[in-house]
């Protein structure tokens, strides 16, 4: 009952977002002022729906209802409750549901946040946004619909995946999706914008904490899940270059973009064609990760669904969109004002190379994630492309990303002197430099990578820190929330490029046979084996290694790793030990047994700095966070909320 | 030419050099990073060239995994029905590599016609197996259960 319950709720939303797409737009479009007021009531009409339809899935869910087909699928009777809720969102079916609630949620949070905006700009906002909720609708109501039934239910279901019962994957999709729709906003802006006729600084304004908001999201959700990764899948790495996360960064590296590209377009005018062009890509290279993740059509560990009908229905979804928004950026590109020039040093030309940068290692990921299926469309045969291209792109183009980071903020508009820039950059340059190579002969991590890596993370922190400082001593009264923010951002990249150095230069790794009794030295530690014992938990079996791990004859720690059995479906899946440190990890894993003396093989890895990675990343987001509410934009809108809209900026016409 | 013209000239003539040393960077970073799929058929029907890496699939021979009792070296036949290959590999597998299923091996021919794999990934569950390696299945009449989809594969290397 609560199943159909929630398919009519999901029908009434798509209903609502039909309603959203049309009627208000018609409104915003003759200047009737009552077609435009029903926006608002519309998109809380469609958020309740998309929440009723939510919810409905997650107490079929709770209930065990079997006869549910994606709950049968995904859970049974053993799973505990929390594991149910987030198996609600484990499969295809559920994501997509998520998927619409986010977006319902976005939607509403524009109504809530900035219904000071001029009436018809907003009333566009959200139909474009109710557009692309009716794509979504769509997909899930004719291709995988989530309350489907199989009648008789069988007693009980089979499992979810176990690799996803897992803390990590309660939060890491609902927060990724939050980062993926967030650019929806992003997109909805900028279309908006198209079609009022005129492109002004004005909305890029309105848009800047929408977009920086989705860009904290989504890199929340991709930290997540390079630790659950790291963790879960056994076999110590933090990141693969596999299709699917290469899925979210793509969208992550035009974020990126976008919100450098936003700054300069608000401030001045300039890059407002390439904004908006970066709003529409952003948002379909979002469109492109779900793509990938749901048809299943590139061979990767996170393909947990395949269906080539659903792949094509996206795929078709993303043409109309981005087609769409491509003809009419076309169309509207010749009024779209061009703004001030600027000379060659300058904050817009440090951020040009910015977004020339992103832009690229975008493209490059892009392409290297394509390239299979290009040339296995093409009949070449069947390839991969392996990690060590993207790594290669990518120490090539971030490398002037970390030199030039720094200078941007002490560069002002318009215009400035190289003198001016570099010279408060030169004790952080001193800093980086002396500091790096004293660490790393510290640390005894005396190589070419460690090293360049800490003075690159310390260059970058101590720039950040150090501009904050600068400014915090000539103004008066407290630093405004977005330049915090974003010296916390540039901050976090010099963190984060510490641990990836430190993580790929000085790496442990050991796999070793080990038999009970026995004992392996990795780096001064003993890692001692005293048994291998077998324990029970709510839906599995497992053999447990239980380890001593001493220095100097004493016992710092214990780790047990283990290898489950689950008892459904029977799968096999290594539990790691980790412990985790600041400075490093140590990290015990089981492969199989071997031999008639108990002996198992174990995989012993010693990571420095791992946690680095993740640290400077969530730096990054907390930046991203505290940028976005930051008074300056909200306030900005409410001020110029009664007034008339302004007209364009420049007179100049982009070819 | 005015000074602005000059200026837009300039730009886009860095652009088109830059695009151009961007695009062949890339091209070469993919040519020495690309690894072709390969069947025990197509090591049969053609010389391989040796030094090149490949991604070999099939199916794990039934009997033939041997695991040596003192290290971690292991050796198994990988078979896609019509033609077999000897793999050797040395590290640990992944949770789910089993005989008589789907496996995808990287390393290179040895010119003892053996295959020396540095990774091995399996399917991941039950139901799941590599697209390529269903494919692969079905062009040599060997195609799998229906139920059977591709999917995620773990991976372990060594």
């Amino acid at each position: 009952m609560i199943a159909e319950l929630g398919q009519i709720a999901l029908i009434l939303a798509l209903a609502m977002a039909v309603l959203l797409a049309t009627v208000p737009l018609v409104g915003a479009w003759r200047g009737d002022e009552r077609l435009m007021r029903l926006a608002p009531s519309l998109v809380a009409g469609h958020f309740v729906f998309a929440l009723a339809a939510w919810l409905a899935l997650v107490a079929a869910f709770l209930n065990h209802d079997f006869s549910v087909i994606n709950v049968a699928l995904n859970s049974n009777l053993l799973l505990p409750w929390y594991y149910r809720i987030s198996a609600s969102w484990g499969s295809h079916e559920g994501s997509l549901l998520l998927w619409i609630l986010m977006l319902a949620g976005w939607m509403l949070a524009v109504v809530v946040f900035s219904r000071s905006l001029p009436k018809p700009f907003l009333t566009r906002v959200l139909s474009v946004m109710g557009m692309v909720s009716i794509g979504f609708l769509l997909f899930t109501l004719l291709t995988s619909n989530p309350f489907d039934r199989v009648l008789p239910g069988p007693p009980d279901g089979q499992d979810l995946n176990p690799l996803l019962q897992d803390p990590g994957m309660i939060f890491h999709p609902p927060l990724l999706y939050m980062g993926y729709v967030g650019f929806a906003v992003a997109f909805g802006f900028a279309i908006a914008g198209l079609l009022g006729g005129r492109v002004e600084r004005d909305w890029v304004r309105w848009s800047r904490p929408w977009t920086l908001s989705a860009w904290a999201f989504l890199t929340a959700g991709i930290t997540l899940g390079s630790w659950w990764a790291y963790y879960e899948l056994g076999w110590g790495g933090w990141w693969f270059w596999d299709p699917v996360e290469n899925a979210s960064f793509i969208p992550w590296l035009i974020g990126t973009a976008l919100i450098h590209s936003q700054a300069v377009t608000e401030k001045r005018g300039a890059f407002a064609a390439w904004t908006i062009l970066l709003s529409i890509a952003a948002f379909s290279m979002s469109l492109l990760g779900t793509f990938l993740v749901r048809s299943g059509v590139l061979t990767s560990v996170h393909a947990f669904a395949h269906d080539p009908d659903r792949g094509l229905f996206i795929l078709a979804f993303m043409g109309i969109v981005t087609g769409g928004a491509l003809l009419l950026y076309a169309l509207r590109a010749p009024r779209i004002a061009t703004g001030e020039g600027f000379d060659w040093l300058s904050r817009e030309s440090l951020l040009l190379l910015n977004n020339v940068f992103f832009a690229v290692s975008a493209a490059m990921v892009l392409l290297g994630t394509l390239y299979p299926l290009i040339v296995d469309f093409m009949g070449w045969g069947q390839i991969s492309v392996g990690p060590p291209y993207f790594g290669a792109m990518f120490i090539l183009l971030m490398t002037p990303i970390v030199l030039l980071m720094p200078l941007g903020p002490y560069t002002r508009w318009r215009q400035d002197k190289p003198q001016r820039v570099l010279h408060p950059l030169i004790k952080a340059a001193i800093f980086a430099i002396v500091g790096g190579i004293v660490i790393s002969l510290l640390l005894g991590a005396w190589n070419m990578r460690a090293v360049t890596g800490w003075i690159g993370g310390l260059w970058l922190a101590a720039g950040a820190l150090g501009w904050l400082w600068g400014q915090k001593q000539s103004i008066r009264g407290r630093l405004p929330r977005h330049q915090i923010g974003m010296a916390l951002a540039h901050a976090g990249a010099g963190v984060f490029v510490i641990g990836v150095a430190m993580v790929e230069s000085t790496t442990l790794e050991r796999d070793v046979r080990v038999a009970p009794g026995e004992t392996v030295t990795v780096a001064g530690l003993n890692f001692h084996l005293e048994e291998v014992a077998s324990v029970k938990g709510p839906n599995w079996i497992a053999d447990e290694a239980r380890f001593s791990v001493q220095r100097d004859d004493r016992e710092i720690t214990r780790m047990h790793p283990q290898k489950r059995r689950y008892h459904r479906g029977g799968q096999v899946m290594t539990q790691v030990a980790l412990r985790p440190g600041p400075l490093r990890d140590l990290y015990v894993a089981m492969g199989e047994p071997l031999g008639d003396d108990g002996a198992w093989s174990i995989r012993i890895h010693i990571k420095p700095f791992i946690r680095w990675i993740w640290a400077g990343a969530l730096l990054m987001t907390l930046g991203g966070l505290l940028s976005a509410t930051d008074r300056r934009y909200w306030r900005t809108q409410r001020a110029q909320a009664g007034r008339p809209e302004r007209s364009p900026i420049g007179q100049e016409a982009l070819a | 030419m005015t000074p602005t013209r000059k200026k837009r000239l300039v730009l886009v003539g860095l652009l088109v050099i830059g695009i151009g040393a961007a695009a062949a960077v890339a091209i070469t970073a993919l040519q020495s990073n690309m690894f072709f799929f390969i069947t025990p058929t197509d090591v049969h029907a053609q010389t391989m060239p040796p030094d090149r890496q490949f991604r070999l699939g099939g199916l794990v021979m039934a009997g033939t995994v041997e695991r040596d009792p003192h290290s971690l070296a292991v050796s198994f036949t990988v078979t896609d029905g019509a033609y077999e290959l000897p793999v050797t590999f040395n590290g640990i597998l992944p949770d789910l590599f089993r005989e008589g299923q789907g496996v995808i091996a990287h390393g290179r021919l040895g010119e003892d016609g053996q295959f020396h794999a540095h990774e091995v990934l399996a399917r991941h569950d039950e139901t799941y197996m590599p697209a390529e390696l269903a494919r692969a299945l079905e062009r040599t009449g060997h195609p799998m259960e229906a139920n059977i989809q591709p999917g995620p594969t773990a991976r372990q290397r060594d």
